[in-house]
């Protein structure tokens, strides 16, 4: 199951645990990103935490975590080619994978038509 | 100009538009930002064919004396800039700023000898107060502000051949020289320069025939139009100061490592030595050396380092030593760089400091400037 954010997360739910990225929007919006920073596996955030950084050539922004939840997983290959992002934001460029604390909390996030309908 | 103000447009803004530009506002003007292709690539395309830039926002003043001979002017004009411009030739450019009566930079600007009067290209921000401030100063002078022209910067090691395909002519020209060239069938001034640390030149045209020049310099398969986001990047691999931010009324011309626009003439002992406005200041820095000076910051990882980040003598923010003045990523040196303002004693290229980057003090290396090899031919 796919959920977005209105700060352009989107989610992958697998059962408890969901593979977070930003959307293809934001990408575009962004432009070509040269530096991105992780957070440590094993890190907790609240929803809304400031989980990741990703910079371009002009200016860094903060990922947000969607849901609470602890930091399972990370997609090294973003931080070493933050192309990846850019090219595939919704498929190689994942950021991390998030155990959700309550995995009923995704129900609240927008599904894809409800995204599109925010991004016109 | 306030926040409110209807952003003003240069004579290419429905060419940027057409073409797809991001357009953001800067110094009050609606201006590309970036083009389809991105930052990235469009500073990479500088750097191995040739990029199109409109800086038509930048102010183009004419200065001439009324006496007629451009000696007046010139003369007239080192009241106000520590720069040797009677010594400057006709058809020549050189690069210098307006001091304040503090020694500090008001604006920097482009000089030239047009033969019987200067032409100087000034900050689009400071082109107001600039015009304003030679009007007072310059009493011998008329001082006009050329309101019926475009400035378009072609830079990168394929300008020649892109504007020689309209002009063969200008590929004689050297680093600085500046000549009348017919372009698309308009009078033009040609001079061989830009702020990109590329071979280049810039040309100013007669607004009503921008759009063709344009038109006619893309038209080459190596030119392709590049935004001011690229522009910030390549200015700063190439060392190059952006007015407002590495330097201002609070930086002077010693500080900023501006030294090499001082020519001889007006230093100490030299034929017009002082004589212009925060003279006292500016000789006793090149006499006796400054507290701080600007220089060029490596940082030794991957993130980029911006402007306004603290710089401390230590890995732990105790000691804080200066600031970072401007900072981003490097495409060309595929990596981050900065620039900004530390103590001298920290000055040395190779010395060590961190820089405060979301609460954490990242090693940064102080680096020789330019991080890039220029291009200019000499």
């Amino acid at each position: 199951m796919l959920k977005f954010t209105a700060e352009h997360e989107w989610l992958k739910l697998e059962g408890d645990v969901a593979t977070v990225g930003i959307t293809q929007h934001a990408a575009d919006q962004l432009g070509d990103l040269v530096f991105v920073e992780l957070p440590d596996v094993g890190a907790t955030f609240e929803k809304n935490g400031e989980a990741a950084t990703v910079e371009s050539v002009k200016a860094a922004s903060d990922v947000y975590c969607p849901l609470a939840g602890e930091i399972v997983e990370i997609n090294e290959a973003i931080t070493s080619d933050p192309s990846l992002v850019n090219s595939d934001p919704q498929g190689k460029g994942w950021f991390f994978k998030l155990k959700l604390a309550n995995a009923a909390d995704a129900d609240e996030l927008l599904d894809e038509a409800a995204y599109k309908e925010l991004i016109g | 100009m306030t926040d409110h103000a209807p952003l003003l447009t240069t004579p290419l803004h429905a060419l940027h538009v057409s073409l797809g530009a991001r357009m953001v506002p800067f110094a009050g003007y609606d201006m590309p930002v970036q083009y389809a292709a991105g930052v990235l690539k469009e500073h990479l395309h500088t750097r191995t064919k040739a990029g199109l830039f409109d800086v038509s926002h930048m102010g183009q003043v004419l200065v001439k004396a009324k006496s007629g001979a451009v000696s007046d002017a010139a003369l007239a004009l080192e009241k106000l800039v520590p720069v040797d411009i009677l010594g400057l030739k006709e058809g020549r450019q050189r690069y210098g700023f307006f001091t304040d009566e503090n020694g500090g930079i008001l604006d920097d600007l482009m000089i030239t000898n047009r033969g019987d009067h200067l032409l100087v290209v000034v900050n689009a921000a400071c082109k107001t107060a600039d015009v304003a401030h030679m009007q007072a100063q310059l009493s011998g002078c008329s001082v006009t502000l050329i309101e019926d022209r475009a400035l378009i910067a072609l830079q990168g090691p394929a300008a020649e051949t892109v504007l020689a395909s309209l002009a063969p002519e200008v590929a004689a020209m050297k680093f600085m020289d500046v000549r009348d060239v017919t372009l698309v069938g308009a009078a033009c001034i040609v001079s061989r320069s830009g702020y990109s640390g590329e071979d280049g030149y810039e040309i100013s045209v007669p607004a009503n025939k921008a759009e063709e020049l344009a038109r006619a310099l893309l038209a080459h398969e190596d030119c392709e139009a590049i935004g001011l986001g690229a522009r910030d990047s390549l200015r700063l691999e190439a060392g190059l100061c952006l007015y407002g931010n590495d330097i201002d009324t609070t930086t002077s011309p010693i500080e900023a490592s501006l030294e090499w626009a001082i020519q001889k003439a007006r230093k100490a002992g030299g034929d017009r030595e002082g004589g212009f406005t925060g003279a006292a200041r500016i000789l006793g820095e090149l006499a006796s050396g400054t507290a701080r000076r600007r220089v060029g910051l490596k940082p030794d990882g991957k993130a980029p380092v911006r402007s306004h980040a603290k710089l401390f003598a230590d890995a732990e923010g105790k000691n804080e030593i200066g600031e970072v003045t401007s900072g981003t990523f490097g495409p060309s040196v595929e990596g981050p760089v900065a620039m900004g303002y530390v103590p001298t004693d920290f000055a040395s290229a190779g010395t060590q400091v961190f820089a405060e980057v979301r609460g954490k003090y990242l090693p940064v290396t102080v680096a020789a400037l330019p991080f890039i090899t220029p291009t200019y031919k000499r």
